[in-house]
């Protein structure tokens, strides 16, 4: 081995200049390689963060209309959830229900203090509404049980509503606001995230049934799952949950417009799955431009074995067996590709450290909610590990035609060759 | 029994119009000889040479070295034979020119899985009994011709071969150091090495114990040479 490798030091020295320069174009295929990797990971980490930040474990359920014929009824019946449907479904289900959040609301509301007004919605909600959502509080408290068994006139505003018609904050809460003709007692602020122009307060659900008049219906009814997170145990909830409704509600559990339900997870899967498309592509384009790397190599130990057709002339001549030969051209071929793809992958983690220096944490606010864009973007030890396994098999291939044309050459021929 | 057995060898060339070089040659060579093959430029002696050393192949016939058939080797095969029982001296060293004269002398051995110091032990050995001792680290290009061959025929010895082959081994050298070269053959046959040499020249082929005349890929008369000492040209004299 000690022999085989001093041969191969010897004759890399000998070009110099050549073995470099092809010897680049590999360090450079490994560095996009890992540079790509950094980028894509900088952007599927901020993704990741991102998405923490979104509730990704409910099951939101909006009452439509039937499509089928049932029980003597025809289709076209619109279905009305109330309040009783959120007990039955958080009593159904004790495994996978874990809590429950039922909204109702009512738009065209002003709301005034002083000589300020605004006009906007109230939402009526469920004192969990707040964490299921992963909506944060700035200023006070939520909706509390109490609130809500009371049907009390609390709201809790919009940040932004608080600035409009407190000043600040901080004055909002503990202050009274007229809703349309009733007093509310501004009980906190919530940041209002990436939500636009419109103004929205919340308010205990069960107060704004009553003030509203909107009896006992629900306009949408979330419920906060575990474990039905992958697609069949998605599937076999709603189906279980359309069972449930449907014998209260008189509509077929095979009626899939009834209600319509969107869990959070699928989403969550879709983007996981983009995520590895990303990654996969990613690798694919790194790889076609080590690839071209790879085929400098070959071409360059096609020209060293056409040199070296003579010296393995006399090698054959004095006793060299074929393997001798061939393990020699591969080995120079691994070794150059190894080499410079080494220092290509060093360079490439520096330059994705350097990144994360420079723009490891950029951020973008969308409304007053912060956007992760970039986090992280470097390579784990994995992803360096795999490039150097890509490298070593990539020496293998680039000086495989070339060593087997070293070893086909007859040795008479090879001696005649100069 | 011969150490050489050759029994109607045909080689025929198929570049463009099919040449043939060899018609049937059958020839014994006796272990301990000092052989020459003479002819013209073109006669068939090269390849005749190169089928000896298992560098090429023939078409039809039979060949024994040391009573081992050798026909239609597999390479790695080939390349054990020729390591082991061949021993090479070319007209143009064939040294490689990126590697010192220890280094070259060393190589065989180096196939044959000695370690580094041994064979590097072993190459001084017999460059110091050619007299090239001090020249050892030197490169092949930094050596007269006279130099490179006594490091070819070094790196022939060191296997101990049965036989030695030698192409045009003065060729490329001027006539005393070419007196030198075939004197040296001369030492290593009486010591006991079978050594065949291919020539064109004849005062390098009346060096020789028994001279092989070869014409138009036949061999026309043996010629046995009791006296290689009065050579038309005399000892030490003019071989060219």
């Amino acid at each position: 081995m000690g022999d085989l490798l001093q041969e191969i030091f010897a004759g890399l020295r000998r070009n110099k200049l050549r073995t470099a320069l092809t010897g680049c174009s590999v360090s450079v295929g490994i560095f996009l390689l890992i540079v790509l990797l950094g980028a894509g990971n900088g952007l599927i980490h901020a993704f990741e963060a991102n998405s923490g930040q979104m509730a990704m474990d409910l099951l939101r359920v909006w009452p439509m209309q039937t499509s089928r014929p049932y029980d003597g009824l025809e289709t076209g019946r619109t279905v009305k959830l109330d309040n009783r449907d959120l007990r039955v479904a958080e009593n159904a289900f004790p495994g996978r229900v874990t809590g429950v959040d039922a909204t109702v609301s009512q738009s065209g509301v002003r709301l005034s203090r002083g000589d300020r007004s605004l006009s906007g919605s109230l939402k009526g909600v469920y004192p969990d509404h707040m964490t299921m959502h992963k909506g944060k509080l700035v200023e006070g408290r939520y909706i509390s049980p109490l609130d809500m068994r009371e049907r009390r006139k609390v709201v809790v505003v919009g940040r932004r509503t608080a600035e409009e018609l407190c000043g600040n904050v901080g004055r909002a809460v503990g202050s009274y606001v007229r809703v349309d003709s009733a007093a509310f007692r501004i009980v906190g602020v919530y940041a209002d995230q990436g939500q636009m122009g419109s103004v929205e307060a919340h308010v205990p659900f069960s107060t704004l049934q009553l003030i509203y008049k909107k009896g006992t219906n629900l306009e949408e009814m979330s419920l906060r799952t575990r474990g039905v997170d992958t697609e069949e145990a998605d599937e076999a909830f709603q189906q279980d949950l359309r069972r449930v409704l449907g014998k209260l509600h008189r509509f077929d559990p095979a009626d899939e417009s009834a209600l319509w339900m969107y869990n959070s997870s699928t989403g969550a899967r879709e983007s996981a799955e983009a995520m590895n498309i990303l990654r996969n592509a990613l690798w694919v384009v790194g790889l076609l431009t080590l690839l071209s790397g790879v085929v400098g190599i070959s071409n360059i130990m096609l020209i060293t074995v056409k040199e070296r057709t003579h010296e393995f002339g006399i090698r054959k001549a004095l006793g060299a067996r074929p393997w001798s030969i061939l393990r020699s051209v591969l080995a120079e071929s691994v070794i150059i590709t190894a080499l410079f793809g080494y220092v290509g992958l060093v360079l490439g983690v520096a330059a994705t450290e350097y990144m994360n220096v420079l723009s490891g944490q950029r951020t973008v606010s969308v409304a007053d909610m912060e956007m992760t864009v970039f986090l992280n973007p470097t390579v784990d030890l994995g992803i360096a590990l795999r490039a150097l396994a890509v490298l070593v098999v990539a020496g293998l291939l680039a000086g495989f035609f070339p060593a087997r044309k070293a070893v086909r050459v007859k040795p008479i021929e090879a001696l005649r060759a100069h | 029994m011969s150490l050489i057995h050759l029994e109607n060898i045909h080689k025929t060339y198929h570049a463009g119009a099919p040449l043939h070089v060899l018609k049937g040659i059958s020839l014994d060579i006796e272990r301990g000889e000092f052989v020459s093959i003479m002819g013209a430029s073109g006669s068939g002696k090269s390849t005749l040479l190169n089928i000896l050393g298992i560098l090429d192949n023939y078409d039809e016939g039979e060949y024994r070295l040391n009573d081992v058939l050798i026909k239609n080797l597999k390479e790695s095969r080939a390349a054990d034979y020729r390591n082991r029982m061949i021993g090479f001296i070319f007209q143009s060293f064939n040294l490689i020119p990126f590697k010192n004269a220890m280094e070259n002398v060393a190589l065989p051995l180096f196939y044959q899985g000695v370690g580094r110091r041994r064979r590097n032990a072993l190459a001084m050995e017999y460059l110091e009994r050619l007299g090239l001792r001090d020249w050892a680290h030197h490169l092949p290009s930094e050596l007269s011709g006279g130099q490179k061959q006594r490091v070819a025929i070094a790196r022939a010895i060191i296997t101990h071969p049965q036989i030695i082959l030698a192409d045009e081994p003065t060729g490329a050298l001027d006539s005393q150091t070419s007196v030198e070269v075939m004197e040296l053959l001369r030492r290593l046959n009486e010591e006991g090495m079978t050594v065949v040499v291919v020539t064109h020249e004849s005062g390098v082929a009346y060096r020789t114990h028994k001279i092989v005349h070869i014409k138009d890929g036949l061999i026309g008369k043996i010629e046995e040479n009791p006296n290689p000492g009065a050579s038309p040209f005399g000892e030490g004299g003019l071989m060219k």
